[in-house]
């Protein structure tokens, strides 16, 4: 085990190159731009390429460009060139490409405030692009997890051939931390499967076996509706349904293997705090300082954001009668929440682009016990 | 297209689904004559489009490696493919809307970078697939679906902005000169940095139908006409010109 001390910025870097990643592409924007520019030089010393685009636009499509020519391939931004990407991620989803898109969330809506923290891109990393589509999105709440994070978004993304988002926010970029990193790391690979169908499976949720260019197998790529080999079928209501579904399926039909999550004090719990990112270190902090007043509270801690975790009342324990959803957005996932249980969801939203305190959770809190 | 180049053709293809008289399958067909002649490998090539009926040359017609990516970013995503595997032999093809127009900033940006790759412009002046809106190089006074009392603005020079921008190659020819223009693609597949072939391709359905050019025999005669080479140009007097577009090669220095 090797000891760093660094910015989760940074570490989301080591992470990516621990990972395998191997192609960078970016265009800069705070709080995102050390990301970029720590890889430009671990690059050089590793040997990897690294692309500075003239926009997200271009620098998202040459990931899906380098992935495809077998590339671990990852890109970094923030609100607004999160935004510009989404076509991108889209794309991705539509044609299996495995892509790492790392979003520092600053308080926006637009240019917004550049230097200051949110979460409030949870919603546009799920909705963003057009149609019904899925991506992984994870949510790391220190360095030690953005640097892990980042490591199983490859992963996943090279497993279920997905784009996969790490929503990460301005607070845990540039947050400075020790973090301890351990020699073995499962790394997966994604499969190959030279002659077989890069874009079907027998099973309705399959995922395929990804050809790479320049080795022959004479892929066909699009992002129009395509059978299993690719070819174009634009106006066959069969494949255009069995194409979406799959595209749905392969990751919902797997969630309980992607889904990961942290519970805390569950087991006598009548209130639960659900949170994530960065705030979920004030609600902890909440949440056991008034367990230590004997207080039946609990914490579940979302290290998934998409996809949701629905199993949510299994999760809370069989006690919650009030959930508790603290978050830098105006509700984005105590909306979701709502969706899967029937008991008392209460938000507690700040949008002034600072992290929520410990205090003012505890204050809130005491409302409710 | 001829049963020679046919094993150059994706196995199970049977038609394209270009409209009578469209360039775009002429261009189709030099591309693969450039490529047969210099014998390349189509295991070794990957070709990149974006939206539009010119991307639809490459993709699925081409039986090697392709890549039909979103409008307007064949380009950058061609630049990701190239350089993390530099063995790949990277042709991009489009239309004047998909790379000259949304995707305009990627085509100077690679330019300028001088990427090793062949980008290949299917320009019919014209928006063809959406139905015939104007585009940056629909020449001024042409009527099209946008610009009905004719447009007012004045078209790129794709060439002269490619050159300036820092590419090696830039070349411009029309369909109607098949032996120069594969002589070009080979050129320019040959040659290391960013190489630009603008080919004039006719649109009789979108283009042809608003500018008294409604049948394809038309469209040609017309390309005949108006595409000279550069040699003839520099005897004509600037009267002479107008309307006449130039063709031939626009290298750094070489004019
Ligand atoms: C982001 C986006 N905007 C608009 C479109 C619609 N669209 C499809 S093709 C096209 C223009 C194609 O023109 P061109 O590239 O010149 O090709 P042509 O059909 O003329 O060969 C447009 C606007 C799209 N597919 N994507
Ligand atoms: S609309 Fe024009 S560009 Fe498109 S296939 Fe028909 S003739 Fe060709
Ligand atoms: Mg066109």
């Amino acid at each position: 085990m090797v000891r760093y001390y660094l910015s989760g910025n940074e570490a989301i870097v080591e992470g990516a190159i621990r990972a395998g990643c191997r192609y960078y592409a970016g265009y800069p924007i705070t709080p995102s731009t050390e990301i970029m520019e720590r890889i430009s030089i671990r690059f050089n010393e590793i040997g990897g390429v690294f692309m500075q685009m003239e926009d997200e636009i271009a620098a998202i499509c040459s990931v899906i460009g380098a992935s495809w020519a077998g590339a671990k391939a990852m890109t970094a931004t923030s609100g607004p060139g999160f935004s510009l990407m989404q076509e991108g991620i889209g794309y991705a989803a539509m044609t299996e490409t495995p892509i790492v898109v790392v979003d520092v969330q600053r308080a926006g809506p637009s240019t917004g405030q550049a230097t200051r923290v949110a979460s409030g891109d949870i919603m546009q990393a799920k909705w963003g692009s057009s149609g019904d589509y899925q991506v992984i999105a994870v949510s790391p709440w220190s360095v030690q997890e953005a640097y892990e994070q980042t490591i199983s978004a490859f992963n996943l993304a090279e497993k279920y051939r997905v784009p996969v988002l790490l929503l990460t926010e301005e607070a845990i970029g540039h947050l400075r931390e020790r973090i301890d990193v351990v020699k073995d790391i499962e790394i997966f690979n994604r499969r190959k499967k030279p002659g077989a169908a890069p874009f079907g499976t027998e099973e309705r949720d399959g995922v395929p076996p990804m050809p790479t260019f320049g080795e022959g197998e004479k892929a066909l790529v699009t992002g129009s509706t395509h059978d299993s080999y690719g070819f174009r079928r634009t106006d066959d209501p069969l494949v255009q349904d069995r194409l979406v579904s799959r595209l749905n399926e392969k990751i919902i039909n797997n969630r309980e293997e992607i889904i990961d999550y942290e519970d805390y004090y569950l087991e006598d719990a009548t209130v639960v705090v659900i949170s994530y990112g960065f705030t979920a270190r004030s609600s902890l902090f909440a949440v056991e300082a008034l367990r230590a007043e004997g207080r039946k509270i609990g914490m579940l801690r979302l290290k998934t954001l998409w996809p949701f975790p629905d199993s949510l009342k299994r999760n809370i324990g069989a006690r919650a009668n009030v959930l508790f959803v603290p978050e830098m957005n105006k509700g984005q996932v105590a909306g979701e929440v709502r969706k899967y249980v029937s008991c008392q969801v209460v938000t507690f939203t700040q949008t002034n682009g600072e992290v929520i305190y410990p205090d003012a959770i505890i204050e809130q809190l005491r409302r409710y016990l | 297209m001829s049963r020679d180049m046919q094993q150059y053709l994706r196995p199970g293809l049977t038609s394209t689904p270009f409209c009578p008289g469209c360039g775009h399958g002429i261009l189709m067909g030099l591309i693969l004559r450039a490529i047969d002649q210099l014998e390349l490998d189509m295991d070794e090539m990957l070709f990149v489009s974006g939206i539009g009926c010119a991307a639809w040359i490459p993709s699925p017609h081409f039986n090697a490696d392709t890549l039909h990516i979103l409008h307007g970013r064949a380009i950058p995503a061609a630049t990701g493919a190239k350089m993390f595997n530099p063995k790949l032999r990277v042709v991009v093809v489009g239309g004047d809307g998909d790379l000259a127009d949304i995707g305009g900033n990627h085509l100077i940006h690679a330019a300028r970078r001088n990427i090793d790759l062949t980008v290949i412009c299917a320009s019919n002046m014209v928006y063809g697939m959406t139905g015939g809106q104007v585009s940056s190089t629909t020449s001024v006074g042409a009527f099209t679906q946008t610009t009905t009392q004719g447009n007012p603005y004045q078209p790129f020079d794709l060439c002269k902005l490619i050159i300036a921008a820092g590419a090696t190659y830039a070349a411009r020819y029309s369909v109607t000169q098949p032996f120069a223009l594969i002589a070009s693609i080979k050129k320019a597949l040959q040659t290391n940095g960013f190489c630009f072939i603008e080919v004039l391709s006719p649109c009789p359905t979108q283009f042809g139908r608003h500018n008294q050019l409604d049948t394809p025999v038309a469209m040609i005669k017309n390309l005949m006409e108006t595409c000279i080479t550069k040699k003839k140009a520099k005897k004509l007097s600037p009267e002479e010109l107008k309307g006449k577009i130039i063709t031939g090669e626009f290298t750094n220095g070489a004019d």
